[in-house]
């Protein structure tokens, strides 16, 4: 399609899942019925509060052997705010 | 002793392989390890490394030929001083090679590791053919290592005895007492993955890269991503880090794995060896320096305690 302003055919974008064409000359954006209200939507999803982080609960632990750590191994308190020193040499070590 | 003659001259031979006009420099070397099992030093943008005594040179060589030819994965090697040569040169009763200096994981900011390029590595290297020569990695005679070290140094010490029966309880191969499965252990292995023996290459910023040839060959590749694993089942490193890990390793078609699903059916053994390992090395460095156990040693000693009542997971088990 030709742009209505000044007659450059514009393409087609993809900006967050919203189909927009875009001027090749003027750079200006044409928008279908409803991409506005789209666009709008993506942006005050942007723009509210991250919500909080969910509970370590809400995700499925990953799978540990049965001899790992209680509680699925992987939750123990060691790794958990700063590291253990010592878990720290453990890391570099051979 | 050899070990008072090795450092000054393989300070030398490094500042000789720095500075190929064999002028004088302002440069400062920087001793990087001095271990039993090598002493690594700095000059400029070139490290020397000796290799433990008794390291073979021909397998050596092969290792760093591997090395040379993987240079998006391993750190290639570089020529020693004149005349340059990438195969290895004696010094005294060692084995010196040379490297580009690379920047390491900052020991200190540990949370910041590269968990993703580490696996994605992995996964390239294990995929990578292994050059026809090359011997297997050495994974296994690195976990009997640490349980002779622990038969001598602290045989009865309270923990020795959950840390023996562990290790008795593995097949043969993970003890290096019999060859890793033929069908498995075709891939070719870094062999002692742990975050020391990552790269930035250039430094300070370039591509990470995996360092340190000497336990590289083919094998079981799930030894590779064993560490890991043993952190994670002992409840040292958190589980996002291990997805993390893990993901990575597998989104790059790393075969170790299977592509999905719960993994532990292959990396049981492996991870189990490297927790009896570290438990070893764990009791021997406290016993030797007369303290307990921290809490984090002491975990890992739990978690060999408790492999006693699960029966270890073979990868290709119908029962999984």
């Amino acid at each position: 399609m030709q742009c209505p302003k000044c007659h450059a055919p514009m393409h087609t974008y993809n900006r967050n899942g919203v189909q927009i064409e875009q001027c090749s000359g003027c750079r200006g954006i044409f928008l279908d019925y409803g991409e506005l209200e789209a666009l709008t939507r993506l942006e005050s999803q942007w723009s509210q509060p991250a919500p909080p982080p969910p509970a370590p609960q809400a995700y499925p632990a990953p799978p540990a052997p049965a001899w790992g750590a209680p509680h699925g191994g992987g939750h123990g308190h060691y790794g958990h705010g700063h590291r253990h020193k010592s878990f720290g040499h453990m890391l570099f070590s051979s | 002793m050899t070990t008072a003659p090795l450092l000054p001259e393989l300070t030398a031979q490094a500042a000789r392989a720095a500075h190929t006009d064999g002028r004088n420099c302002p440069c400062e070397a920087t001793v990087l390890a001095t271990r039993p099992d090598a002493t690594v030093v700095r000059h400029a943008g070139t490290v020397a490394k000796a290799h433990a005594p008794g390291t073979d040179p021909t397998e050596l060589a092969l290792r760093l030929t591997t090395a040379a030819r993987l240079p998006g994965i391993l750190l290639p090697p570089l020529p020693g001083p004149p005349p340059a040569t990438t195969t290895p040169t004696a010094l005294h009763d060692r084995l010196v090679t040379f490297w580009p200096y690379g920047t390491p994981v900052d020991p200190d900011a540990p949370e910041a590791a590269p968990w993703e390029a580490a696996a994605t590595l992995l996964a390239r290297l294990h995929r990578s053919p292994a050059p026809p020569g090359l011997p297997p990695m050495r994974g296994p005679e690195k976990a009997a290592r640490a349980v002779t070290r622990l038969r001598t140094a602290a045989p009865g010490h309270p923990a020795a005895r959950p840390i023996l029966r562990a290790w008795t309880a593995l097949p043969a191969w993970a003890r290096a007492e019999a060859p890793m499965p033929p069908a498995a252990s075709g891939a070719l292995c870094h062999g002692d993955l742990h975050l020391g023996q990552l790269v930035r290459y250039p430094a300070p910023g370039g591509p990470w890269l995996l360092i340190d040839v000497d336990d590289l060959g083919t094998g079981v590749p799930a030894w590779d991503l064993a560490r890991p694993a043993a952190w994670f089942a002992c409840g040292l490193l958190p589980p996002e880090e291990w997805t993390r890990f893990l993901g990575a390793y597998r989104a790059a078609g790393g075969p170790a794995v299977p592509a999905d699903g719960d993994p532990w059916a292959a990396l049981d053994t492996a991870a189990r060896a490297l927790t009896v390992q570290t438990a070893a090395l764990a009791v021997a460095r406290a016993t030797a320096a007369h303290r307990p156990l921290d809490e984090v040693e002491q975990a890992v000693v739990d978690a060999c305690d408790r492999m006693s009542g699960v029966p270890v997971e073979l990868a290709g088990d119908p029962a999984k």
